[in-house]
């Protein structure tokens, strides 16, 4: 069957990251949550914005800065808001961050940097998912140079896609085009899988084109 | 001169300030004055092709750190909010029922004019825009320290009214001194001027250009000064800046379930 060609997905509205939204990264953070800073564990979701400057094309590099000789990178799923509030489609991404060991400030410095968000081909229809019930089957593969790095499950959701999806929208009205992320899963040590120049960086999910990132030194 | 988007006549219009009134700018229209009242006042912002940035300060004057119990930073304490928040001159922004303290936030508003990547402070203001007033509005009881301020706190619908104005960067001679003041229903309850920043215009525009490419249309807005009270439906809130604009504000109360 001949597919008709649909030019590139690039994300039109504003695109929503969500923190510790995994139970092993729960988990791990929990005896830490009722001290300073923090003083109580999360009680709203917590969210960050990838703003359009990160957007980074599958197939595409994404430089890193000079004196960040590694970042985090992440394999994402993003909801793809639709009309009428309802989710749409979904997106793999692959979130890329300067590591950070506090989440106490907001991360715009880790988290905005030009080309910080590698983004898949296509945004897939969610009923091609069996819908946002179906996501919580959905398991995505992270590979850096070929060699597997990490599989995150969407089953190990603290706020599954239907209910981080509602109490997102309770707040703030996720409109046409904008995306939610349902969050990145650390390693069993708590850190996430890394980059440095030269390596590239592959994620996998069925039903999904592979997103395929080169990792460059940037252009001085 | 000072730009405006407005909702009249069942479109969407450019217009500019001419003696008191709106000068349409439309083509169909164009020269045609319309008063203030006759229209809808839109943020003053031309769409973008893609995500608008919308970055924000906490924390940037010093009066305002001292109120709020906490150290002046020592660098800028920056966070990004989605486009969706923003709202226009004469809009009602919601309360939600069972808060305790929502307050307004006066702020200069920095639109950025052409794209800017590695800006050194001493250039930094060839790419602004212009200038316009926001009421960055936050709901403390939502406060969470994850992220802080987090966008519960700082991202809900109808809670970042902007405008009336887009007023071209060379009509602000220096808008680092350029008086703020707020008013809750006609009483003076905010007063301060942007010299007290702590991390001025050209130094925020070279701190976020060193890693973020920032395009026509972006957004900053500067933070707010000493002076925020807690704000109930039906109060009026003016927040205005001299030489930018007065931007009007009705605090409406959540609408009840069905």
């Amino acid at each position: 069957m001949n597919t008709p060609w649909t030019p590139p997905y690039l994300p039109q509205g504003t695109v929503y990251g969500t923190l510790l939204n995994f139970r092993r990264e729960h988990a791990l953070w929990a005896p830490r949550m009722n001290e300073a800073p923090y003083k109580a564990p999360p009680q709203a979701p917590v969210l960050y914005i990838k703003t359009a400057n990160t957007f980074t094309p599958s197939g595409h590099a994404i430089a890193l800065p000079h004196q960040v000789a590694e970042v985090d990178v992440s394999a994402s799923l993003g909801l793809v808001a639709g009309e009428g509030g309802r989710v749409a489609s979904a997106v793999l991404f692959n979130n890329v961050a300067i590591p950070h060991e506090s989440y106490f400030r907001p991360s715009v410095k880790f988290r905005c940097v030009d080309g910080f968000l590698g983004v898949g081909r296509d945004a897939v229809a969610l009923d091609a998912l069996g819908g946002l019930d179906g996501l919580a089957s959905l398991v995505i593969e992270l590979r850096v140079n070929g060699v597997h790095r990490q599989t995150v499950a969407l089953a190990d959701l603290v706020r599954d896609a239907a209910t981080l999806w509602a109490d997102v929208n309770a707040f703030q009205t996720l409109r046409l085009g904008d995306v939610l992320m349902l969050g990145t899963d650390c390693l069993p040590d708590g850190s996430r899988p890394r980059a440095k120049a030269g390596d590239a960086v592959e994620i996998l999910a069925t039903g999904f084109k592979p997103l395929v990132n080169a990792f460059v030194g940037e252009a001085s | 001169m000072k730009r405006a988007r407005i909702a009249w006549a069942g479109a969407v219009h450019d217009a500019i300030e001419a003696d008191g009134q709106l000068e349409l700018l439309t083509p169909a229209f164009k020269g045609r004055r319309v008063t203030f009242d006759e229209v809808v006042w839109l943020p003053p912002l031309a769409p973008v092709d893609r995500a608008r940035t919308v970055l924000a300060l906490g924390l940037n004057y010093a009066d305002h750190a001292k109120e709020l119990d906490f150290k002046a930073p020592e660098e800028p304490l920056a966070f990004v909010k989605g486009e969706s928040s923003l709202i226009g001159h004469r809009a009602f922004t919601v309360r939600p029922d069972n808060v305790q303290f929502m307050h307004y936030e006066c702020e200069l508003a920095v639109v950025i004019g052409k794209p800017a990547k590695r800006v050194k402070k001493a250039d930094a203001l060839q790419y602004v825009a212009g200038y316009t007033v926001a009421n960055d509005y936050a709901i403390r009881d939502y406060l969470e320290n994850w992220y802080r301020p987090n966008l519960k706190v700082k991202n809900r619908d109808t809670c970042t009214p902007i405008g009336p104005w887009l007023v071209d960067a060379a009509d602000v001679a220096d808008p680092m001194n350029l008086a703020l003041t707020t008013t809750v229903n006609g009483q003076l309850t905010q007063q301060g001027n942007t010299k007290d920043m702590i991390f001025d215009v050209p130094t925020l525009i070279e701190y976020f250009s060193g890693f973020m490419t920032l395009m026509p249309g972006d957004l900053i807005l500067t933070g707010t000064p000493d002076g925020v009270v807690d704000c109930q439906p039906g109060d009026v809130i003016v927040t205005s800046i001299e030489h930018i604009g007065e931007l009007m504000n009705t605090i409406t109360a959540a609408p009840k379930a069905a």
